[in-house]
């Protein structure tokens, strides 16, 4: 592969352009090859059965992975026999899998490369997109199309360019930041679009907290949320798998056209908590402090990284977990759980009373390691805050930065981190 | 037959249609039952085959999980009018052999009469006399008319997908 992009446009069209050898633009229908392509257990399960009516053969077993994420290890014996089939499923067709993470994380250290075009069957794929990729959501019967054959259709987005400049206050994350572009576009102002995250702010900001960034355009209800490759994402690609030989820029090009140009000063932006239930309720936390919690957790495909971990426990450093309140701590993937023991960021949650759980999807789907019971809240860092997500239907989740979360924990309400911070 | 209008609002997620929790099996008629169990309760026991649900913006937003159109599929529902749909929703539908229709709902309540005719493209509203037209993209026509993506690239390969571009 040409590790620079040929054609012009912005970020999308020309990865899209990439694939089918010609220049295209917003709003072609184009039929495409995929450089990679994933599912996690709940949904191959789903695909089992169209794999097999399309033939039953994987188009290249290398570049396809099925992840256990969502119950991992099986809290049920209906679970358990579901992650069997899909199990069998994978051996029987060569597939690599894999049960050390949440798949977006793991596409971000192991799979996905600047320039690629992917497709996931989970809605957070966007993620990986944050190292210079288009990476798109899809439901199960996709996935088996392109898992037998390689290929899958698509209209290429229209684009909305976020240009972050100004510089973040202390205590505000990518997540008090994009919870502030969601509020400003709503729930649905990205739907079916690409968003492309560019500005000083970003340019500064590493790879995981651009993976946040890129997360939760799945919340606006973008189809891919890209970052541009820089030197930060080569470094990121050196540290995670040893070199960067996976490397490209990726950068729109001066002519590109944007459906809308929108301007984000993150100098204004505070801390921000978005309300229940939805994610474009974001408001400023001196709207939220002082609400009790009766759980806390920390963790997801947004933000169970090395720099959240480090984070809440640079805050609960010493501190304690209040006694009216639980925390729940999520690493993403085991290989941020064991650079966070490395660090000691592991030892210090535990004594201030977090339960540290097997990386994966925990408890942000309701389905096991911290459910919410009748009217319960929680201060959640998922990437979403639907009614009865986590739990029971009267259950309540306030969504934040793990800084948020952390100062939440020691006060058993939601609580300013800046504080904690000085 | 009488059809009946289930109306909903705006961004109904699909943890409201099929809650993540809940969507364990891949078995449709246990997806059925389990359709807005707690949003809307009565939907699983009352609605009938034919039955069409109108919504507002954003109808699916979340979950790719095709739990949410499986379990609708499986109640009978063959068309859902909205304003707009969630994208991952939206191909699930029509890879589910479903039609999402985009129309302006305001006008559509419950109780209401809706006939649609996708020959013609429209959809009346036989209370009011409303009459609207729709948008039905080919390739939107022709995964329904298959009965879903599975069947359209058993019939046409993926060779048949080239007649959209």
């Amino acid at each position: 592969m040409a590790r620079e992009l040929k054609f012009k446009g912005t970020i999308a069209e020309r990865i899209f352009s990439e694939k089918v050898g010609r220049q295209v633009h917003a709003g072609d229908f184009i039929i495409a090859p995929v450089d990679f392509a994933m599912a996690h257990e709940t949904t191959t399960n789903w695909a089992i059965d169209s794999v097999r009516e399309l033939g039953d053969k994987i188009w290249n077993p290398s570049k396809t992975a099925i992840f256990f994420d969502h119950v991992v290890p099986a809290a049920s014996v209906q679970v358990a026999n579901v992650q069997k089939k899909v199990r069998e499923f994978a051996k029987s067709h060569g597939m690599p899998y894999f049960w050390d993470g949440i798949c977006h994380q793991l596409l971000a250290e192991r799979f996905v490369r600047p320039g690629d075009l992917v497709i996931g069957a989970d809605s957070h794929s966007p993620t990986s997109g944050a190292l210079g990729a288009v990476v798109v959501g899809v439901g199960s019967s996709d996935i088996a199309l392109t898992f037998t054959t390689g290929v899958n259709w698509f209209r290429v987005p229209q684009t909305i360019r976020i240009n972050i400049n100004g510089r973040l206050p202390p205590a505000v994350y990518a997540k008090d930041l994009i919870i502030h572009i969601i509020t400003k576009l709503s729930v649905s102002g990205a739907t079916y679009k690409s968003v492309e995250f560019h500005g000083s702010v970003v340019d500064s900001m590493d790879v995981s907290d651009r993976l946040t960034l890129s997360n939760m355009s799945a919340e606006m209800g973008a189809k891919c949320g890209v970052c541009p490759s820089d030197e930060k994402t080569k470094q990121f690609l050196e540290q995670a798998r040893g070199n960067s030989n996976d490397w490209m820029p990726v950068d729109s090009t001066p002519d590109a056209h944007y459906e809308q140009i929108v301007e984000i000063n993150a100098s204004e932006i505070e801390p921000t908590v978005a309300l229940p239930h939805d994610l474009d309720k974001g408001v400023p936390i001196s709207h939220a402090i002082g609400i009790s919690v009766d759980q806390v957790f920390i963790g997801a495909c947004t933000n169970g990284r090395l720099s959240d971990l480090e984070i809440a426990a640079r805050i609960l450093d010493g501190k304690k977990v209040a006694s009216n309140t639980r925390l729940v701590v999520t690493p993403a993937s085991r290989t941020v759980y064991e650079q966070a023991m490395d660090k000691g960021y592991i030892q210090t949650l535990v004594r201030a009373g977090a339960l540290v759980t097997t990386p994966g999807c925990g408890p942000c789907l309701g389905r096991h390691a911290g459910v919410l019971g009748d009217n319960e809240v929680c201060f959640a860092t998922n990437p979403r805050n639907y009614q009865g997500r986590m739990g029971a239907p009267t259950s309540k989740i306030y969504c934040g930065s793990p800084a948020i979360a952390a100062a939440t924990a020691i006060e058993g309400k939601i609580a300013d981190p800046r504080k904690y911070l000085r | 037959m009488m059809t009946r209008i289930w109306k909903f609002g705006d961004s109904v997620n699909t943890d409201l249609i099929t809650p993540g929790r809940l969507n364990v099996t891949a078995d449709p008629l246990a997806l059925a039952k389990i359709s807005f169990i707690e949003f809307r309760p009565e939907f699983a026991r009352e609605v009938k085959p034919g039955d069409i649900i109108v919504a507002g913006k954003n109808f699916g937003s979340g979950s790719s999980r095709e739990s949410a159109v499986i379990a609708l599929k499986a109640n009978g529902i063959r068309y859902i009018v909205a304003k707009s749909f969630s994208r991952i929703f939206y191909r699930n539908m029509i890879n589910l052999g479903l039609l999402p229709i985009v129309a302006n709902t305001d006008g559509i309540q419950e109780g209401q009469t809706l006939e649609v005719n996708i020959a013609n493209r429209t959809i009346t509203n036989k209370t009011t006399g409303e009459l609207q037209a729709f948008d039905l993209p080919p390739l939107v026509e022709k995964f329904f008319n298959a009965g879903g993506l599975v069947h359209f690239i058993q019939k046409n390969g993926v060779a048949g997908l080239q007649q959209f571009q």
